[in-house]
């Protein structure tokens, strides 16, 4: 794990997506959410040795497909078509949610609308009246990996923190979410709270006054 | 007893009116496009509640069955699409209901109905809305939701190859719902890209035994050249 870094710029979504493959463990099987999380691929490298599932019933996900690599029988859980590596497995669907619930999955990465700071999460709906629900593997991801990350931009685009004293939108899991990846900081949720591993272009006190509530210092 | 079919109207033409039915697909990946259509053209049977991942994309399929307003209700974890109009449309005049669920509990409902298992705990979900009224139990330090099984009168499921007994294989990740959905089903429908003798098949790699299978179709696929003419135009 990297120690604490106070970098003088909010990091770019590609940095965001390089810190959170670098946290995930040489050999480890990893599922990455759909959007941001996904860009997470581009950073395991070969040495890397992560197999990635895909909640639609792989494990040996290859990196997207292009052209006529493409196939309609061989698409990841956002519906994008993608390749197969050597040693890659399929599965039906109960077995592939058996995977995460079951506990056997490492680290599984997702995008949230809202992290509370007792790591509750809120990735799936805004609430918005009108709006077409869907959930998806959300919550079963919330709850079924060993380590649940989340990757997102800090702020709203109104500006407001997404890393909250309490969700107030709807609940995906609860306690469930243990890092936050963010351009302005890289946080560690524990039983004492909220801890900051790096700041990206941003003091501890700015910090603290753009979640609302007080934030433990980087440890060493 | 294995029903071998001509063509997909007449697989499905023992569906009757109100009755549930499994699609299987996650997205396009598996979706019994044929059997679906034959079940919108050939039959008239509506007022079908649907058990599906999706609710379909553009006109075709699952959409295009909504679109007509044969279903009445759908059972589903993710009916918005990017084009997913025809469900959208429906669901806010008030003509559908949703009955809005995790994929893993949908997967593993359908599952437990084929196993014969009355119902489990699961800690999806828990604390979440699509948990409220639910009973809840702390199981092994953690709480935990009871869920039930889902089974329905009919299954339509994709598969890759099949032999004249009703042994499946699928192809990648198209195989998402098919074993589980076949098993829930009083009545299995399914279309096979390739109808094999009996022999053709490599016992040790048939992922749906004949015995969950009802009534079987061959629908070669389109050709590679096809399809992305379909796609284009």
């Amino acid at each position: 794990m990297s120690t604490t870094a106070i970098g003088s710029e909010p990091l770019t979504h590609q940095q965001m997506a390089k810190m959170a493959a670098d946290d995930i463990p040489v050999g480890a099987y990893a599922n990455l959410g759909i959007g941001l999380p996904t860009t997470i691929s581009n950073y395991l490298d070969a040495e890397h040795h992560v197999i990635l599932h895909t909640e639609n019933g792989m494990l040996g996900m290859g990196p997207e497909a292009h052209g006529d690599q493409s196939d309609p029988d061989l698409i990841n859980a956002g519906k994008t078509p993608v390749t197969e590596l050597p040693g890659a497995s399929y599965f039906h669907h109960a077995d592939s949610f058996a995977i995460m619930r079951g506990g056997h999955l490492d680290v599984c990465v997702l995008g949230a609308y809202q992290v509370s700071k007792t790591g509750d999460l809120s990735n799936w709906s805004t609430g918005a009246p009108g709006a077409i629900p869907a959930v998806g593997g959300a919550m079963d991801l919330a709850i079924g990996a060993k380590t649940v990350a989340v990757m997102m931009r800090l702020r709203t685009r109104d500006g407001k923190s997404k890393l909250v004293e309490t969700c107030t939108y709807p609940l995906t899991g609860i306690a469930c979410v243990s890092r936050v990846y963010t351009d302005l900081a890289m946080f560690l949720i524990e039983p004492e709270g909220v801890r900051v591993r790096s700041y990206h272009g941003i003091t501890h006190e700015g910090l603290e006054n753009l979640v609302g509530f007080t934030l433990l210092r980087p440890e060493g | 007893m294995l029903e071998i079919c001509g063509t997909p109207d007449e697989a499905v033409s023992c569906i009757t009116e109100g009755s549930t039915v499994m699609i299987g697909g996650f997205g396009d990946a598996g979706q019994p496009v044929e059997l679906i259509e034959a079940l919108l053209n050939s039959t008239k049977v509506s007022d079908l509640t649907l058990v599906s991942n999706n609710a379909g994309s553009g006109d075709i399929g699952l959409a295009a069955l909504i679109g007509a307003g044969r279903v009445s209700r759908i059972i589903c974890s993710f009916p918005r699409q990017p084009d997913s109009y025809l469900f959208d449309e429906k669901y806010r005049a008030g003509e559908i209901e949703l009955e809005l669920v995790p994929q893993g509990n949908l997967a593993e409902r359908i599952r437990a109905a084929g196993a014969g298992i009355g119902a489990f705990f699961t800690p999806t979900g828990y604390g979440t809305p699509l948990a409220k009224g639910k009973e809840v139990r702390e199981l092994d330090g953690r709480f935990q939701v009871l869920e039930y099984p889902i089974r329905a009168d009919f299954a339509l499921v994709k598969c890759h190859r099949s032999d004249r007994m009703g042994n499946l294989v699928y192809r990648k990740t198209a195989r998402n719902f098919g074993p589980i959905m076949a098993a829930a089903a009083h009545t299995t429908i399914v279309q096979t890209d390739e109808l094999l003798e009996i022999g053709d098949l490599d016992p040790e790699a048939i992922v749906t035994p004949s015995i969950y299978v009802n009534r079987l179709v061959e629908v070669p696929p389109l050709s590679r050249q096809q399809h992305l003419a379909q796609k284009e135009s």
